[in-house]
């Protein structure tokens, strides 16, 4: 590995100001079931010049990425960076991780990123909601939610409802956005196992696509995609000529002005802040007042929520496994626990991982876990007033 | 709708291009009626590389979508018939599993068309050749995979 690759990511991402408290580690919820993995570690053999490490090999792959250790760090250091970069070089030599159902949804994004094929992502579209798909001021970027919801049919189908969701909500708010049809993955999962130039691909693919729309806003549901345009986008090409909102922004700020009214849902309800809206993007205050908006919805914060919610247990579809499972056991106690009936989450990701966790056999009693997962976007639309 | 409208122009292959289709064949059933095909002399087109697993279940979508990523034009699945699966259920396993790959491929464009699971039993050589035969037709009909850059750089 080359050695001043190394030494430019320690600097890139302040590695080098690492003084070795620990906080890191102590907050990590990797950590917590992996006893022998602390982001320290990674940083501090990386910075003594140990190369080839076999933990580092083993654990740049435990790292769920969810910034936790970044949010603690007295030095600003950021490790979930560090831990990316040292992917990317790992992918280029050939190792690369085992990613769950054989790595499907890679190769589903690198088909994107390979040939222009003329898509037809667009069944969900029917005459029930309004949509433009060339011109237009905001656009809905539908990432690949209705995909995952046909991987996945037996546990997480409802993925399949989520852009038409968005767009009755951007119609209620009086906005027909532009939907593209040949829009492209973002291609988080692959920079998230290394895989940059597949990535570039379809981050070019992308911007180009929506600056030919000419549109002034980007409205995203998904944490992940929302994530990718607003920070590696911007990072790794220029600025982007157009506002990226969160769908939960939109909504909130619609309610705000009056264009936006929900009707009664009697239910009580958590809410589970994925790590890409949350941490990364430090959205933790507008999904709230969207549910405070919703007359008879009663949301109860689980224990650990906003900067403390703990992860899904899987990163880009390369960690999943047995500490990732008890991650997700452990998370929907917790949610259960409060007593609501529902925990709503955003993040397509999180929603298959805690399905998954009870589709089979768990090793808890099945009453302390059988918590529905729904989805936020699908529910806001539920209770639209006009709506169905 | 398959993806045979969106050839490119110039994609039918030209003159040297031939359909090339990987067949997944169970162990128990289809790789027998492959045998049999040769021992009894049927002829099929030498289009198909057989790749041999225990169960049409073992398929995963992701070897079907790695195939055509690789540059196959064609994939094909086959198994026990129903009911004689070797493990029970494999082959029903199977078929839930084929048929949301078909939604996948169909949703990137790539075509329903360009896979297909079939049953073929141990006693059905006739059956085999005549399924091999017929599915390198309909991959020769809709050209190369659009993938391969017009059969270009298909392996």
């Amino acid at each position: 590995m080359a050695e001043d690759e190394i030494s430019k990511l320690i600097e890139e991402t302040g590695a080098f100001d690492c003084v070795e408290c620990g906080k890191c580690t102590s907050v990590c919820p990797a950590a917590v079931y992996d006893t022998e993995f602390a982001p320290r570690l990674i940083v501090v053999k990386a910075q003594e010049g140990i190369k080839d490490d076999p933990m580092t090999k083993k654990n740049i792959w435990v790292c769920l990425t969810c910034e936790m250790c970044n949010s603690m760090c007295p030095y600003k250091v950021n490790y979930t960076g560090f831990i990316q970069g040292l992917r990317s070089m790992y992918f280029r030599r050939g190792e690369v991780p085992i990613c769950s159902q054989g790595g499907l949804v890679h190769t589903m994004q690198r088909l994107m990123a390979k040939e222009d094929l003329k898509q037809n992502r667009l069944g969900w579209v029917d005459d029930d909601i309004k949509i433009s798909k060339d011109k237009g001021e905001v656009l809905l970027f539908t990432g690949c939610a209705y995909q995952l919801g046909t991987i996945f049919d037996d546990r997480a189908a409802f993925l399949r409802d989520v852009p038409k969701s968005a767009v009755k909500i951007l119609n209620a708010a009086g906005v027909t956005p532009v939907v593209l049809e040949d829009e492209v993955c973002c291609g988080h999962d692959l920079l998230w196992v290394g895989d940059e130039d597949s990535f570039l691909k379809l981050m070019d693919k992308n911007i180009e696509r929506i600056k030919a729309t000419g549109v002034k806003k980007v409205v995203f549901t998904c944490p992940e995609c929302f994530r990718t345009f607003d920070v590696d986008y911007q990072d790794f090409s220029e600025d982007l000529p157009f506002e990226m909102v969160h769908i939960s922004e939109f909504v909130k700020d619609a309610i705000d002005d009056g264009k936006l009214k929900l009707r009664n849902i009697d239910k009580k309800v958590t809410y589970h802040d994925s790590c890409r809206l949350g941490k990364h993007m430090g959205i933790y205050d507008p999904p709230r007042e969207v549910l405070s908006a919703v007359p008879g919805l009663e949301m109860i914060e689980m224990e650990r929520s906003r900067e403390k919610a703990t992860c899904c247990g899987v990163n880009a579809w390369a960690n999943c496994e047995e500490n990732g499972k008890k991650m997700q056991i452990d998370r929907l106690k917790e949610a259960k626990g409060t007593g609501a009936e529902s925990m709503l989450t955003f993040c397509p990701k999180c929603e298959i991982h805690f399905r998954c966790a009870t589709h089979n056999k768990v090793p808890v009693p099945i009453e302390d876990v059988d918590i529905e997962v729904e989805d936020f976007t699908n529910l806001i639309a539920k209770a639209l007033e006009d709506g169905e | 709708m398959s993806s045979e409208g969106e050839k490119k122009p110039g994609s039918t292959g030209g003159e040297g291009w031939e359909p090339n289709i990987v067949a997944f064949c169970c162990n128990w059933c289809s790789y027998a009626g492959a045998d049999l095909a040769g021992v009894s002399r049927f002829q099929y087109p030498p289009n198909i590389k057989v790749i041999r697993v225990m169960c049409s279940g073992r398929v995963e979508p992701q070897f079907v979508l790695r195939a055509l990523e690789l540059g196959a034009d064609g994939v094909l699945i086959t198994g026990c018939h129903i009911g004689d699966c070797h493990y029970l259920s494999g082959n029903e396993k199977a078929e839930v599993r084929m048929k949301m790959t078909a939604d996948l491929l169909e949703m990137l464009g790539i075509g329903r068309d360009r896979m297909r699971l079939e049953w073929i039993s141990a006693s059905e050589g006739e059956k085999f050749a005549e399924t091999m035969r017929e599915f390198t037709e309909r991959i020769r009909e809709l050209g190369p995979n659009p993938l391969t850059n017009g059969g270009e750089d298909s392996g």
